[in-house]
Order: C-alpha cells, then structure tokens, then sequence
C-alpha cells in the first residue's frame, strides 16, 4: 500500500505505518522526489510513530530518501521514533548520519521552519 | 507444542510475518518493553539475509528453558550458496547487498547468543538465543 504524501505550506508530510513492505518504501523515496520538485517543497517531515520495528534496510532507505530530499533542495526531519525502536536502533549499530529528528510531526515543523528561516536570513 | 512457530521465508512480506509472529511468541513467553522490539529487529535483520542472500529459507521460533532461565530461540536456516568468509560477514560494515552490512553484526548485538554455521555451496544456518531478564522471571 503506497505511503501517502500530505502537503502543508512548504512542506511535505510522509507517514509510515505500522508494517511497510521494502516496495513501499522505494515508492515513497521515488515519489517524494518527485513531489518535492512539483511543489517546490522546502522540507520534508517523515513520522515513523507507527513503525513497531525499523531494521538496517529500512533505516538505509530514511537515510536515502533523506539524501535525495537535500539533493532536490529539501531538508528531511524524522520524527516519532519509539522509544524502545530507538533503543533497537543503537545496539544493532545503527546511527542517524547528518538527519534532523524530532519528537513528534509538530517539533519537525518547527526543526524545519526554524531552519529555513536560518538560511533565508543567511544565519 | 504452542511455543513453536515454522515459518517459510522467501519474500519481502514473510519478513514482516515472521517479526510479527516473533513478536507475539516472545511475548507468550514473558517478554515485554522494549526486548520484544530487539527481538523482532533481530529476527528482521535474519530473515532479510535469507531472502537476500538464499532466496529461500526457514525461520524456526521456539521457547526454551534452560535450568531457572527461560527465553527464546530463533533459528535461520537457508540451503542457499553459504558464506565464503564468515569473518568477513560478521565484521560491521561489510555487505555484499543494499545494506548496510549490519545485518549479522547487529542481530549478534541484539541476541544474547548468536551462533553462525556457514558451508559453501551448502547453506547457513543462524541460531541466536535471548533470555528473558526482568527481575519477574528470576526465581526468589
């Protein structure tokens, strides 16, 4: 089932849900690449409060879609980590290189607008 | 035998099936927070090796005691082309796939016992144990 993407200002919205094939994720990379373009977004929020378990493969492709966004011009926020998925995340060895996260949808957008303002006042 | 699961693994979406069945059995036998989560990032990261690596597969989930103590144990097996340089694959990093070669490594660190039987040409057969260790399961 594809992820739908939600628009609000700037900004693109992506939540993953409870259990995403690998299909859906690559779908959700290409097609926020896409939009990003199309609606000359500035940021992306994607929120994996839903997400019961994130393996290397799937915090691989967050970090891909992450580095296409910036690519595109859009900087990505992951928001809504579990606790105890974050707790997973740092035995298996796993580390966040260089993404934004946040507590939940509403501190990404604030992490994305604060950010935006940053560079848009040069600093 | 409740405490047994046998699940094929050969596609994308029998990872998803045997985490979530790993999550449930784990929890059938007194796991709870956050080490249902390990485990079930543990049997992911397994589970994906086989369809990556073997094609096919098998993913055996089963309770065990073992004098006071009593926990999990997972067992991966795949007839698949085996690991030429198990050293090499356990090392963190390496990956001859899309990953991020934290598959066998990290579910090592996730387990608390993990042993690897690799032949070439012949399969690879993973078993890893976790114990359950909150102070409720410990004998007073």
């Amino acid at each position: 089932m594809p992820i739908p993407i939600l628009k609000l200002g700037d900004y693109l919205i992506a939540s993953i849900q409870t259990e995403i094939t690998d299909a859906d994720l690559g779908q959700l990379q290409d097609d926020l690449a896409e939009r990003i373009g199309e609606r000359r977004s500035r940021g992306v929020v994607v929120d994996v409060t839903a997400a019961e378990v994130l393996d290397s493969f799937t915090i691989r492709t967050l970090l891909d879609i992450a580095s296409v966004g910036k690519l595109r011009g859009a900087e990505t926020v992951i928001v809504g980590m579990k606790p105890e998925v974050a707790f997973a995340m740092v035995q298996l060895g796993l580390r966040l290189h260089g993404v934004a996260t946040g507590l939940d949808l509403e501190e990404g957008l604030a992490i994305l607008a604060r950010n935006g303002r940053g560079s848009a006042d040069g600093g | 035998m409740g405490d047994e699961s046998r699940l094929d693994i050969g596609s994308e979406h029998d990872i998803l099936t045997a985490r979530q069945r790993g999550r449930e059995l784990a929890e059938q036998v007194g796991f709870s927070g956050s080490d249902l989560t390990i485990l079930a990032t543990a049997i992911s990261e397994i589970a994906r090796n086989i369809v990556q690596y073997a094609g096919r597969g098998r993913i055996t989930l089963r309770a065990v005691d073992e004098g006071e103590h009593r926990g999990l144990v997972v067992v991966a097996t795949d007839e698949g082309p085996g690991i030429p340089d198990v050293t090499l694959a356990m090392q963190d990093g390496y990956s001859t796939g899309r990953s991020l070669g934290l598959g066998l490594p990290g579910a090592k660190r996730l387990m608390d016992e993990f042993d690897l039987d690799s032949q070439a040409g012949r399969g690879t057969t993973v078993t890893m144990k976790k114990w359950i260790t909150s102070p409720s399961a410990r004998v007073h």
